[in-house]
């Protein structure tokens, strides 16, 4: 008997530095290019850390330096960030807002983490994070003073509308995917109809019937706050873009799968619930996560419909006196914020797409 | 009995017209609250106004307007403007994709890297922040007297760009597109009637020739009599006269587009290059064929029929992105709807229009693309990727 044992080779070891000249040097084209990319970077960085740090005059008292100084000019922030915050909530309960808005990010940080990815966990968490944020900010409750959601700003009215377009669309996207898969000829052409009529409108002619039309067209008791009612609407805009999301995912999922669960003698529901869903979540949960940070983004369109969020406090901080003249430094904190946000949540959606790409092989 | 409410047919039906049942009671209600609350209103429905004169201005137009115009040609202008808008930004963002696509594919890594902070830069702030910024850097440049000039001849200021324009009418310059995009679109079919023969190649020619011919002619019959061919802007008091001016508003919200859709484009690029297989460019080297064919006659058709889909999708986002031009105070077709609903009260009747202008732009995207992948896409046997 021969051994038939293989002996797996490793792949070429290449040294750190042959990768770098490989990369980097690899033709005297490559070594012009690299120095002048460097250069480019180099000069880059150098510009904004000089305009952002250190020439730059920081303290709200210090703002009359700012004519002569060549950085930016942070006092306007250092005066202002209350507004761009918290806009014209009460000051004396800014506390309250900071408080809500931590425990939404933790509510959403949280629910990246795969322990919480059950329907139970996940809905309690949101659940949970939601009341928290909407009494912390609304009162009413423990003592809280009521501050209605039309001194609601900044911030906490940006996060506040992200999460319940979130816990509002969530559900009716599911619900949307399965009503145009449905085998029921009436029912998949009425959700389909629903579905491309919200995607091939823009965002904000949504918001803008959902502030301005309904009002005419729903009786007075089913109106609402104009804050609710352009919620609902984004939030029928994002079930709409996410269904499809979510229907893509449950398309992928090899028709055996649920005709064994038919074999076993489970409900439309229980295959759905535990075989459907499940996997549909899986294959497209990169795209899923991606929707979101799209969301994210366009909460910043509410502007236009008059609510008081961080983009349009922005523009407050620096418009009146003296501060009018430093708008940049205003738009590049905002940018900042809004960037921290999105690129953290796109990151993760990367991170996702790689992971889930190695269990599938 | 039993036997038919416990059948799954009948089960199904009922459930059907149920659902049915229930979406045209729901139209009923929002159709008579409409009416009702139109009636409180005192408020006559139908497109009658339309023919109504507006009495109020907006800050940009394509063509020559005047607040008396009545609201279907206010109306018009808006959609003019939403096709210019989104017409400059799309073409613009298209080539910043192009190239921040290939810088990002780029085997050096420092290069690419360059890229990669483009995008995540301008992918990752909301555009209509990216808008504003550009607003307020744009109408902080300096006044028309110390305006930026280049030879005389176009002027950067705050109060917007200028510079020369031939004087000639409207009329003939959407003649000459028209007449452009007809032989474009005449070529590849005379191509495939006259089977590549020597006979196409000499009408091919001769038709680049005429055609720049055709287009003088047209433009010299069509020139404003008894002024110079050259419309020249000027410093006259306290701004430019003459020329063209581009508003600020109109720039700031392109730069914003073209920005923010680039480095979206440039992800779909980049894409529809790393999808082309490697063994198609390693045979091109085997051919002896040199880099840069490589690259336009293998790399970017292969692409290019890749990413046409997704490319689509793109456009058809970022014509819709353009209705943040309100933010700004540019008058696309959605600042001008609202501004008439405001002034005419004939809400539903202008939202419809709104509605069918978007739905008539996307779908004449989707209608355009979707040809032009018909043809570039493989025929008669599948290729696995």
């Amino acid at each position: 008997m021969t051994n038939t044992k293989t002996t797996y080779q490793l792949p070429p070891q290449i040294s750190f530095s042959q990768r770098l000249k490989n990369s980097l040097f690899a033709t005297p084209f490559d070594f012009v290019l690299t120095l002048i990319c460097a250069a480019l970077f180099a000069l880059l960085i150098y510009w904004f850390i000089d305009w952002a740090f250190l020439s730059s005059i920081w303290r709200a008292e210090d703002e009359p330096l700012c004519k002569e100084a060549s950085g930016a000019c942070w006092s306007v922030i250092d005066a202002r960030h209350r507004i761009i915050f918290f806009g014209l909530f009460p000051f004396e309960e800014h506390w309250r807002s900071t408080l809500a808005c931590a425990v939404m990010i933790a509510t959403i940080v949280a629910s990246c983490v795969p322990w919480f990815w059950t329907a139970i966990r996940l809905s309690a968490l949101w659940l949970i994070g939601f009341s928290i944020f909407y009494i912390l900010m609304h009162g009413g409750l423990f003592g809280l003073s009521v501050i209605t959601p039309e001194r609601w700003g900044g911030l906490a009215l940006t996060i506040f509308i992200f999460a319940a377009v979130s816990i509002i669309g969530m559900p009716l996207s599911i619900l949307l995917a399965l009503g145009r898969r449905s085998k029921l000829p009436v029912i998949a052409k009425l959700f389909g109809l629903f579905i491309d009529f919200f995607r091939s409108l823009p965002l904000l002619t949504i918001l803008f019937t959902a502030a301005v039309i309904t009002p005419f067209v729903l009786p007075g008791w089913l109106q609402g706050d104009k804050l609710y009612r352009v919620i609902f609407g984004f939030a029928l805009f994002f079930a709409a873009y996410q269904a499809e999301n979510i229907r893509a995912g449950l398309q992928a999922i090899p028709p055996g799968q649920d005709e064994a669960g038919l074999t076993l003698g489970l409900k439309y529901w229980h295959r759905v619930a535990r075989i459907q869903l499940p996997q549909a979540f899986r294959n497209s949960l990169p795209a899923i996560v991606n929707q979101f940070v799209i969301t994210f983004k366009e909460t910043s369109i509410v502007t236009i419909v008059g609510f008081f969020e961080i983009l349009a406090s922005g523009s407050a901080a620096f418009g009146t006196g003296k501060w009018t003249v430093h708008y940049i430094e205003v738009y590049v904190f905002i940018g900042a914020i809004y960037f921290i946000f999105v690129f953290s949540l796109s990151r993760y959606g990367a991170y996702l797409e790689r992971k889930l790409r190695v269990g599938h092989g | 009995m039993g036997s038919i409410l416990g059948s799954q047919k009948f089960r199904e039906i009922f459930f059907q017209a149920l659902v049915l049942s229930v979406v045209a009671a729901l139209l009923v209600t929002m159709v008579m609250n409409t009416r009702a609350s139109l009636e409180a209103q005192s408020l006559t429905t139908g497109f009658g106004f339309l023919e109504r004169a507006t009495g109020w201005d907006f800050s940009f137009s394509v063509l020559p307007y005047s607040i008396s115009d009545p609201y279907k040609k206010t109306i018009l202008i808006g959609f003019l403007n939403t096709l210019l808008l989104g017409f400059l930004g799309i073409s613009l963002a298209t080539i910043i994709g192009i190239v921040i696509g290939l810088i990002r594919t780029s085997k050096n890594a420092l290069f690419s890297l360059l890229g990669t902070v483009y995008v995540e830069i301008f992918r990752n702030v909301p555009l209509i922040l990216q808008g504003i910024f550009w607003y307020a850097i744009v109408s902080h440049l300096p006044r028309p007297k110390a305006a930026l000039s280049l030879g005389d001849t176009v002027f950067l200021s705050g109060r917007g760009l200028y510079f020369p324009v031939l004087n000639i009418a409207l009329w003939s310059v959407a003649l000459m597109i028209l007449l452009f995009v007809a032989w474009l679109f005449f070529l590849p079919w005379l191509r495939e009637r006259m089977n590549h023969s020597t006979n196409y190649h000499v009408i091919k020619r001769i038709g680049w020739i005429l055609l720049p011919v055709i287009m003088v002619v047209i433009g010299y019959l069509a020139r404003t009599p008894d002024t110079p061919l050259l419309n020249m802007p000027a410093l006259k008091g306290l701004n430019f006269r003459g020329g063209m001016r581009m508003p600020p508003e109109l720039s700031a919200l392109v730069i914003a587009i073209a920005l923010y859709g680039g480095a979206y484009i440039g992800e779909v690029v980049r894409s529809g290059l790393m999808s082309v297989p490697k063994g198609q460019i390693e045979a091109g080297f085997v051919n002896g064929l040199k880099p840069r064919h490589i690259f336009s006659r293998i790399r970017l058709p292969l692409a290019i029929r890749a990413v046409l889909p997704s490319l689509t999708n793109q456009y058809v986002q970022l014509m819709k992105a353009t209705t943040i031009g309100i933010v700004v105070g540019f008058s696309d077709l959605f600042m001008i709807i609202s501004t008439s609903i405001n002034q005419s009260g004939q809400t539903l009747e202008l939202l419809a229009i709104l509605m069918g202008g978007f739905l008539l732009i996307n779908l004449s995207i989707a209608f355009v693309m979707n040809s032009i992948n018909k043809k570039i896409a493989l025929k008669g046997y599948e290729v696995k990727s």
